[in-house]
C-alpha cells in the first residue's frame, strides 16, 4: 500500500514540474544532480588552469573529456534500470574475461598491466568493472529475497572477489579496493548481517600479517610504511605527501588565491594536476574553499542517497546506494591520502583531478542514478 | 527461482527498511569520516598554518649571494691592467642528473671538454654538496654556449653560468707586479671570511692582487630568490646588492715598463724605477714573465709544470724576492761612510797596482784592472770602480762601521713596499755570522764586503731605494706601488700617502756631494765606466756599474752544456738616477749573467729614463670616472 501511495504522488509531482523540468525528464536527466557535476566540473576547470600552470590545451583536453563524459552520462541515462539487470551478467562476464586479457597479453604502463589495446583506442577494463560489480552483485542478490542467506552470499562474494584480485594482480590496489567496496556495499546494503560484519573485520585484522607479507608489493609496503612516518625518505616515497601537507597547511584559512600557490606553481608539489589536485585547491583557496567544495561534494552524494531512498525497486536501490558509496570513498581516499591521514593510493579526485577513463566511469554511474531516479514513475505506474 | 506476488510485497516492505535503516548507518559514518576529513583540514589549515606557511617559504625563497665585482687595477696612465670579463661556465648539479656518465657523454659530443676538465670535475665532486654546481669546463665560447643552451632542456643538472673572471688586458707585461687570481684553495678558505667570500671562487694569489685582496675583493651581496624544486631561480624577491671591490691605480708607468721588460729581451734579470720624491714605484720588471690570464681559469698541470720547473724561474719575483751581491754598486756608499764617519778624505789618494794583499795573508785579492788603476782618489776609484781603492777604504772601516752605516739605507731590512713576499736581503756583521754561521769574522770578508761581494746581498728593489736614498742627500720613502685606490660608487679617490723612512744622516753635505759627483763622473767620466751611454742624453745621468760574481750554479739547476758558460757569467748591476741635479727616477737593474754592468745593464737603464723623463714625468696620474661600470677618463 505503501508503494502504491508513493506512486499515486510520484505521479501528482510529474503534473507539477514544470515545462523545463519535464524535458529534463524526457532525457533521464535529474536537476539537482546535474547540477552538482556541473559546479564541481566547472571548479575542477579552475583549479585545473592554476594546477596546469595556465595550460589553455590542459584545459581544452580536460573539457573534452568532460564533454564526452556528459554525453556517457546522458546515454546510460537513457537505459532503463530494467535493461541494465538484463545486461549485468553478460558486462560482468566479458569484464572478467578482458581482466585475464589484460593479464596475458596486456601493454605495459607505468609499471602495472591496466591497459587493453583496442587498435582504435585503449580501455581499461577495471574501469567496466566498477560499474559492472555493483550491477552484477545487486542484480544476483535482488533475484532472491533479502536478506540473503548463505549460499547467496557465499556466491556473491565470489562475485566481489574475483575481479578484485584480478585487478590487484595488475597491479592496480587503489581501483581493486574501489571495486572491492562497490561490491561489498551491495552486500550490506542489501542487509549483511551484522554478525558476519564484525567477524569479517576481526578476521581481516587478525589476518593483516598475512596480507602484509604476501600480498602486498613491496612499493605498496612502502607506501605504507611511509604514510605512517613520512618523514623517513623525505625525497623519496614521502615526497609527496610531505609536499602536499606543507601546501594544504600553508594555504590557511583563506587560501593564498587562485595562480598564487607557491608548492604548486614552484614545482614542488608532484602529479598536481592528477592525483594531488586537492593540495593545489586548498593551498590556493584555503580552508574556506576545502569546505565549499565539500559541500559540493556532499550535495552530489546526499542527492544519490535520496535516489537510492526512492528507488522503487531493490536492484536500483542496491545499484544507487552501492554507486553513491563508492563515489564517497573515492572522494574521502583521494583528499585523505592528499592530507596525510591514508596511505598514497593512485585514486583521482572525481570530476576535478585531470584524467580521462575515471572520469567517464564516474559519469556513466550518475548516468545510472539518473535513469534510476527519471524512470521511477514508470516502474509505479 | 520462482517467487510469488505476496512473497515479493512482503519481502519488499521488509527489503526497504533494511536498506533504510543500512543507508542511515553508511550515513552516519560518512558523516563521522566528513568530520574526521575536516578536522585534519582544519588541523592543517588553521591551527598549524604558521608551521606549514614556514615550510613553504623555506621551500621557495633561499638566500643566494650575489658576487662582488673586483676592483679594476690601472697604471698611472689609466692603462688597464686588470679587468674583468664575463665568461661561462658549464657547471653540473649531481643531485639533478638521472645518469651522470651518459650526461658527461652527452656534453662531450656538443663541446670538447678534455681529460684535464674531467679530472678536475671529479676531484671537485668530493670536495661539493650534491646540490651544489661542480665547474666542468670554463670559459666557453659563445658558440659553445649557444649549442649547450639548445640542449638544456635535455640535461637535467646542467646550468650555464655567467659570472665575470679576471682578465689581464696587458698579458705579461708586469705580470710580478701586479699578480694574478685563481680559485680558492682550501688553506685559504680555512682563514677567508666565509660569509664575504660565498660566492666567490678566485682570490688574488700574488702581486698586487695579493696584498690588496681586501680592497679589491669588495663585499658581497645577497638575494631573496623564489626557487622550484630543482633549485632553479624563478623571481627575486629583493636583494642587497654587493659594494664592488676599490679600484686601484698604480704608481707603475707601463709604458716604462714595457720599454724595460723589451729591452732585457731573453736575459733574465729585474729592474726597479723609483721616484726618489715619494718613493712611487714606477717600474718593476721580473724577467722571465708568465702570462697571468693562465691562473685565472685554473692552469692546466702540464703548464703549471713548465712554469714552475723552469730553471729561468718565471714566476719568481727576483725584483722584491731575488738576492743579489751588488757588486760594485755598493762602493758609492762604502765611500759615502768612509767621509761622513771621517776615516776618509776625498783627496786621499792610493796605488792601485791591480791587487791587494792583507798583512799575514798570502791571498792576493785582485782588482777588475789586472794592471791596476795606479794613483787612485775617491772619485776615482768610484768612476772607474777600483777594486783595491776600496779593499782598503773596508779595511780602514771595519766590518761593524759598514755593516750599520749601510743598515741606514735599507740594507738588510725589508724596504715595506706594499707587496708581500718581500725578502730582507743580507747585511753581513759580525755578530750576524756568529748567531747564523757560528763562525769568527775574518778580515779577508771585510775586504770582499767593500765591493759587495761574499755575504752580502741586496733584492733589486732594496738598490734602488738605497740609490733613491743617495741620490736625494738621505731622504728616502717607503716604496708605494699604489697611487689611489677609488671608490666604484662615486669615483673618489684616495691617494696614498708618501711614507718617509728614516733621513740617513749627513755629518757633512760635500761628503754626499762628492760621491754624487763621483757617480755623475760613471757617465760623463773620460774612463766613467758607463761613458757608453752619454751619447745624446738630454738629461744627467749620475749612476754606478756593478759586476757580480756568479760563485756557482745552483744544485737543481739544469743547464746544458753550453748554457753553462752563460750561467757561469757574472751578473750585470746597474743603478741610476736622473737628472742628477734634481733627481725624478732612481732605476736599480741586474741582468742575471749579463757581463759588465757598463756594457749590459746601463744602456738599458738609459731606455728606461729616456722613455720616463722625455715624456712628461710629472703628468698627474690619469684616473676614471667609473658610472656603472663604465670607465671613462
Amino acid at each position: 500500500m505503501n508503494w502504491q501511495n508513493s506512486s499515486a504522488m510520484n505521479f501528482r509531482e510529474e503534473n507539477r514540474l514544470s515545462s523545463g523540468r519535464r524535458l529534463l525528464y524526457r532525457f533521464h536527466i535529474d536537476l539537482p544532480l546535474w547540477i552538482g557535476i556541473i559546479l564541481l566540473s566547472a571548479m575542477g576547470m579552475v583549479v585545473l588552469y592554476s594546477a596546469g600552470d595556465k595550460s589553455i590545451d590542459l584545459l581544452n583536453r580536460q573539457f573534452v573529456r568532460l564533454f564526452i563524459a556528459f554525453i556517457v552520462m546522458i546515454a546510460v541515462a537513457q537505459i532503463k534500470p530494467s535493461t541494465l539487470k538484463h545486461w549485468a551478467p553478460w558486462m560482468f562476464g566479458v569484464g572478467i574475461l578482458m581482466l585475464v586479457a589484460v593479464l596475458v597479453l596486456g601493454e605495459v604502463g607505468k609499471g602495472a598491466q591496466r591497459w587493453l589495446n583496442l587498435g582504435i583506442f585503449r580501455f581499461q577494463p577495471s574501469e567496466l568493472m566498477k560499474i559492472a560489480v555493483p550491477i552484477m552483485t545487486a542484480w544476483y542478490l535482488a533475484e532472491a529475497p533479502l536478506p540473503p542467506r548463505r549460499g547467496r552470499l557465499i556466491m556473491a562474494t565470489i562475485i566481489v572477489i574475483v575481479p578484485t584480485l584480478l585487478i590487484a594482480k595488475q597491479p592496480d590496489l587503489g581501483t581493486s579496493l574501489l571495486i572491492a567496496s562497490s561490491g561489498i556495499f551491495v552486500l550490506l546494503l542489501a542487509g549483511l548481517g551484522w554478525k558476519i560484519i564484525f567477524t569479517v573485520i576481526g578476521l581481516m585484522t587478525a589476518s593483516a600479517p598475512i596480507f602484509w607479507n604476501y600480498l602486498l608489493h613491496d612499493y605498496q609496503r612502502q607506501r605504507i610504511l611511509t604514510f605512517l612516518n613520512p618523514e623517513t625518505d623525505p625525497l623519496g616515497s614521502g615526497y609527496h605527501i610531505i609536499q602536499s601537507t606543507i601546501a594544504i597547511g600553508s594555504g590557511g584559512l583563506y587560501g593564498k588565491g587562485w595562480l598564487n600557490g607557491t608548492q604548486s606553481h614552484l614545482d614542488f608539489l608532484p602529479e598536481r594536476s592528477t592525483d594531488f589536485v586537492f593540495a593545489v585547491f586548498s593551498e590556493e583557496f584555503g580552508f574556506l574553499g576545502t569546505l565549499l567544495l565539500l559541500a559540493v561534494y556532499i550535495a552530489i552524494i546526499s542527492r544519490g542517497i535520496i535516489i537510492a531512498v526512492n528507488a522503487q525497486d531493490t536492484f536500483s536501490r542496491l545499484v544507487a546506494g552501492s554507486l553513491t558509496l563508492t563515489f564517497f570513498v573515492y572522494v574521502f581516499v583521494n583528499i585523505g591520502m592528499v592530507s596525510g591521514i591514508l596511505p598514497v593510493v593512485g585514486l583521482p579526485l572525481p570530476l576535478i583531478s585531470y584524467g580521462g577513463t575515471s572520469m567517464v566511469t564516474i559519469m556513466a554511474a550518475f548516468g545510472i542514478l539518473m535513469s534510476i531516479q527519471t524512470n521511477r514513475k514508470l516502474v509505479g505506474a | 527461482m520462482a517467487f510469488n506476488n505476496h512473497q515479493t510485497l512482503k519481502d519488499h516492505f521488509h527489503e526497504t527498511q533494511i536498506f533504510n535503516q543500512r543507508i542511515l548507518v553508511a550515513g552516519i559514518v560518512m558523516v563521522f569520516l566528513l568530520i574526521l576529513l575536516l578536522s585534519r583540514l582544519a588541523y592543517l589549515q588553521i591551527t598549524n598554518q604558521k608551521h606549514y606557511a614556514t615550510l613553504s617559504d623555506n621551500n621557495r625563497v633561499s638566500i643566494r649571494p650575489i658576487p662582488p665585482t673586483r676592483g679594476l687595477i690601472f697604471d698611472r696612465n689609466g692603462i688597464l691592467l686588470a679587468q674583468n670579463l664575463p665568461s661561462f661556465t658549464l657547471e653540473i648539479v649531481i643531485e639533478h642528473v638521472d645518469d651522470l656518465d651518459k650526461t658527461l657523454e652527452h656534453l662531450g659530443k656538443l663541446i670538447s671538454i678534455s681529460k684535464e676538465d674531467l679530472k678536475r670535475f671529479n676531484k671537485n665532486r668530493r670536495k661539493k654538496r650534491r646540490f651544489e654546481g661542480i665547474p666542468l669546463r670554463y670559459r666557453l665560447n659563445d658558440e659553445e654556449v649557444a649549442i649547450v643552451s639548445v640542449q638544456l632542456n635535455d640535461l637535467p643538472g646542467v646550468n650555464i653560468n655567467a659570472q665575470l673572471s679576471r682578465h689581464y688586458p696587458q698579458g705579461k707585461l708586469a705580470s710580478h707586479a701586479v699578480g694574478y687570481v685563481s680559485r680558492i684553495n682550501e688553506r685559504e678558505l680555512r682563514k677567508l671570511n666565509a660569509s664575504n667570500y660565498s660566492a666567490t671562487t678566485h682570490i688574488g694569489k700574488v702581486g698586487i692582487e695579493r696584498t690588496y685582496e681586501d680592497l679589491l675583493h669588495g663585499q658581497v651581496g645577497f638575494q631573496h630568490v623564489e626557487t622550484n624544486a630543482q633549485g632553479r631561480i624563478l623571481r627575486v624577491l629583493d636583494r642587497t646588492l654587493p659594494v664592488s671591490g676599490k679600484n686601484l691605480y698604480l704608481n707603475l708607468d707601463s709604458k716604462v715598463q714595457a720599454i724595460a721588460e723589451q729591452s732585457l729581451g731573453d736575459n733574465n734579470g729585474a729592474l726597479v724605477a723609483i721616484n726618489p720624491r715619494n718613493g712611487a714605484v714606477l717600474a718593476m720588471v721580473s724577467m722571465p714573465v708568465y702570462d697571468p690570464n693562465l691562473f685565472v681559469h685554473g692552469i692546466s698541470s702540464k703548464n703549471y709544470k713548465l712554469l714552475s720547473t723552469s730553471p729561468e724561474r718565471p714566476l719568481f719575483n727576483r725584483a722584491l724576492r731575488g738576492q743579489y751581491p751588488p757588486g760594485s754598486t755598493i762602493k758609492p756608499f762604502i765611500g759615502l761612510a768612509g767621509l761622513e764617519l771621517k776615516l776618509l778624505q776625498s783627496h786621499d789618494e792610493l796605488n792601485c797596482p791591480g791587487w791587494y794583499m792583507l798583512k799575514n795573508d798570502e791571498r792576493r785579492y785582485r782588482d777588475w784592472k789586472k794592471r791596476g788603476h795606479k794613483k787612485t782618489d775617491l772619485i776615482k776609484a768610484i768612476t772607474e770602480s777600483c777594486d783595491v781603492y776600496f779593499y782598503d777604504l773596508a779595511l780602514t772601516l771595519g766590518i761593524d762601521n759598514m755593516s750599520s752605516y749601510l743598515a741606514q739605507f735599507g740594507l738588510g731590512q725589508k724596504t715595506g713596499i706594499d707587496l708581500r713576499g718581500e725578502l730582507a736581503g743580507l747585511n753581513p756583521s759580525r755578530e750576524w755570522k756568529r748567531r747564523n754561521r757560528n763562525l769568527p769574522w775574518f778580515p779577508g770578508e771585510t775586504l770582499i764586503t767593500g765591493i759587495g761581494q761574499g755575504f752580502m746581498l741586496m733584492t733589486p728593489l732594496q738598490l734602488a731605494n738605497a740609490t733613491a736614498a743617495i741620490s736625494k742627500m738621505g731622504e728616502h720613502f717607503k716604496p708605494r706601488m699604489v697611487y689611489g685606490i677609488q671608490d666604484q660608487q662615486n669615483s673618489q679617490i684616495v691617494e696614498t700617502k708618501a711614507e718617509p723612512l728614516k733621513n740617513v744622516p749627513i755629518n757633512d753635505e760635500n761628503n754626499w756631494l762628492t760621491v754624487l759627483t763621483a757617480m755623475k763622473n760613471v757617465v760623463y767620466g773620460v774612463h766613467g765606466t758607463a761613458r757608453g751611454i752619454r751619447r745624446n742624453l738630454k738629461y744627467t745621468i749620475a749612476g754606478k756599474t756593478g759586476t757580480a760574481q756568479v760563485f756557482g750554479i745552483a744544485q737543481d739547476a739544469e743547464y746544458k752544456k753550453e748554457e753553462i758558460a752563460k750561467k757561469l757569467q757574472d751578473h750585470a748591476l746597474f743603478i741610476g738616477f736622473a737628472p742628477y741635479e734634481n733627481p725624478r727616477i732612481v732605476v736599480a737593474l741586474i741582468v742575471e749573467n749579463g757581463g759588465h754592468g757598463g756594457s749590459a745593464a746601463a744602456p738599458i737603464v738609459r731606455k728606461v729614463m729616456d722613455q720616463y723623463l722625455l715624456n712628461n714625468p710629472d703628468k698627474k696620474v690619469v684616473t676614471m670616472e667609473i658610472n656603472n661600470g663604465e670607465v671613462t677618463p
